[in-house]
């Protein structure tokens, strides 16, 4: 997901918790809200910070694949709705930075971890947009998989991740919406569009997949991340539900979903397919994706370009202080 | 007044319709090539929106220059089918983007001209022209707010911001003189009723603009040199690349709907 493969602190056993670690766990049983000047077990509070900050990154380094394509939109409005869907991507990194800061970190040291490499972001976003569809594909495939996760994180045990949460949905809704429409105009256009749609599809599909992260039936991080409604469901039940949603989607586009083991399966009331290649993932997450070092690249560009208007801001707010001071002292 | 349509020539004012236009859907292009590069998270924010308004007013300017030219193009046909030597947009909003600084410097001086401009549309005899610019100049107030406020931030920031503003500015300066020069096509409009004499902006632009650039210690340059050639189809070597990135899919695809 956009959080994928967060460690979490070890799980204790209940007859291991401190009493202070007990009755914060009974909150969090009660459905309680966790709020930001409360106490929280510093494993609580490291793991969501790693969480909350993985999601912030992806949200900021997920402009850079549809913002490849701004400039080359096929119609004014097509190019209005892609500028305002990265600029509510841009936004959702704001929310979400200011998510994390209420846990103690600020959003330049954990931009700092970003360009270090030493933090994350969703391992979808180092594939490439390679023609138009792949806008399309991605509304509907990566902000598709997306809401699947977010939508449970609303009810996670963390209050301002909650709300923020809450907020995003909402707009990632509608660049489901916006993805899906695309697709169809593909689907339903020239041969050589339809070309273009099945092409996103076979290229998008896997890495979607992944975006959930692997199996965590058996990982002690879950178990404690679910324990402390950080993490709803298992990344299995979730990958299952948004092939379940998607496959008549892609049916009703007339798109074929590359997976030749895709079966209904009348038993589970759900679809078998195929797992993707973890051995990719990996590989990926390790750095080898077909477009890491472009974007993180382009960040750190962003980054370092920009110091000197940062310097600049900072340094005219310091004088403006000083003026106002010198002026009241002046006034006495 | 006489009511547009009526008193003024179409070709006149499918011309001036498409200055309006080609100005915002070009600056647009350029402001959206930032995005995700940014230096800040909420300059990201802020260049997309920006970009965001520029696109729908040209939605708006080609739209009515397409109806007023009557041969069936919208405004998509005149963003994404015409060649270089159509398009009427002044030089400055192709310059490229260079750093942070040129953008916002040229986004500065363009945002002046603009709500000057935009607030003398509102009083236009042509009622879609002033529905138009009733529209636009709220989005060009915002722009004008925020550009001439980080130009304050910025010049009177560090040595560095300094200079690189006080640069970017003798770079840009030239290419502004153009906005101010009428010619038949203004003339035609301004007869009509229909848009102010583009040399009448003049004063309240320099009063804008001379006024930020004191607050934020820069000099305006003193060369009176005009490039100039835009607004009647002579462009600079970058429009051409614009449009071949704009105008991609509509070229290799013709006929697709997309
Ligand atoms: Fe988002
Ligand atoms: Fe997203
Ligand atoms: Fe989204």
């Amino acid at each position: 997901m956009y959080a994928q493969l967060v460690k979490s602190e070890g799980m204790k056993s209940a007859a291991e918790l401190s009493p202070q670690e007990r009755a914060f766990q009974d909150r969090i049983d009660r459905g309680e809200k966790i709020e930001p000047k409360e106490w929280m077990p510093e494993g609580y509070r490291k793991t969501l910070i790693r969480q909350i900050g993985q999601h912030a990154h992806s949200e900021i380094v997920g402009q850079l694949p549809e913002g490849n394509w701004i400039t080359r939109a096929p119609t004014l409005e097509r190019k209005a709705i892609l500028l305002a869907k990265v600029q509510d991507e841009a936004g959702h990194g704001l929310y979400l930075y200011c998510a994390a800061e209420t846990l103690g970190v600020s959003r330049d040291q954990l931009l700092a971890k970003l360009h270090d490499g030493s933090m994350k972001y969703s391992s979808i976003f180092n594939y490439p947009t390679l023609n138009w569809a792949d806008i399309g594909a991605v509304g509907w495939l990566v902000d598709g998989a997306a809401i699947m996760n977010q939508v449970q994180l609303q009810k996670t045990s963390y209050g301002p991740y909650s709300r923020a949460m809450i907020r995003i949905c909402k707009e990632e809704s509608f660049h489901q919406r916006q993805g899906y429409d695309i697709m169809m105009k593909m689907a339903q256009g020239t041969a050589e569009q339809k070309a273009m749609a099945q092409d996103a599809l076979d290229r998008f599909w896997y890495p979607a997949l992944m975006m959930f992260g692997p199996s965590d039936k058996d990982s002690v991080h879950s178990t404690q991340s679910m324990a402390w409604k950080i993490k709803i469901n298992t990344n299995d039940e979730l990958r299952q539900k948004f092939v379940d949603q998607t496959v008549p989607q892609a049916e009703y586009l007339g798109l074929k979903i590359p997976d030749p083991n895709l079966k209904w399966n009348e038993e589970k009331k759900g679809y078998d397919f195929s797992e993707p290649d973890w051995s990719e993932f990996f590989e990926v997450i390790a750095g080898n994706g077909p477009c890491n070092k472009e974007r993180l690249g382009a960040r750190v560009k962003a980054w370092e370009d920009g110091a000197w208007f940062r310097d600049g801001l900072l340094a005219h707010a310091e004088k403006a202080q000083a003026r106002r001071a010198a002026a009241r002292v002046a006034a006495e | 007044m006489a009511s547009a349509g009526i008193a003024v020539d179409r070709a006149a004012l499918f011309e001036f319709l498409t200055r309006m236009g080609d100005n915002t859907l070009i600056l647009g292009h350029r402001v959206s090539e930032w995005c995700g590069h940014a230096p800040v998270l909420e300059e990201d924010i802020a260049l997309a929106n920006t970009a965001l308004d520029l696109i729908g007013q040209t939605q708006l300017w080609l739209g009515l220059a397409g109806e007023v030219e009557g041969k069936g193009r919208n405004a998509d046909a005149l963003a994404f089918l015409r060649d270089a030597a159509a398009f009427r947009n002044c030089l400055l909003v192709e310059r490229p983007n260079g750093d942070f600084g040129q953008t916002l410097t040229r986004q500065f001086l363009f945002d002046a001209w603009h709500h000057v401009m935009l607030t003398a549309l509102t009083r236009s005899a042509d009622p879609r022209i002033a529905e138009i610019a009733a529209k636009a100049v709220k989005e060009a107030a915002y722009h004008l707010e925020r550009s001439s406020d980080l130009v304050i931030r910025l010049g009177d920031g560090t040595d560095e911001s300094h200079k690189r503003m006080q640069r970017a500015l003798d770079d840009i300066w030239s290419y502004v003189g153009e906005l101010f020069i009428a010619d038949d096509t203004d003339r035609a409009m301004v007869e009509a009723g229909i848009a102010p004499d583009p040399a009448s902006l003049r004063l309240e632009w320099d009063a804008i603009v001379s006024e930020v650039l004191r607050e934020a210690t820069l000099k305006a340059p003193t060369s009176a040199y005009v490039h100039k050639g835009g607004r009647r189809g002579v462009h600079t070597e970058h429009l051409g690349y614009i449009l071949a990135d704009m105008q991609f899919l509509q070229r290799a695809y013709p006929g697709a709907t997309w």
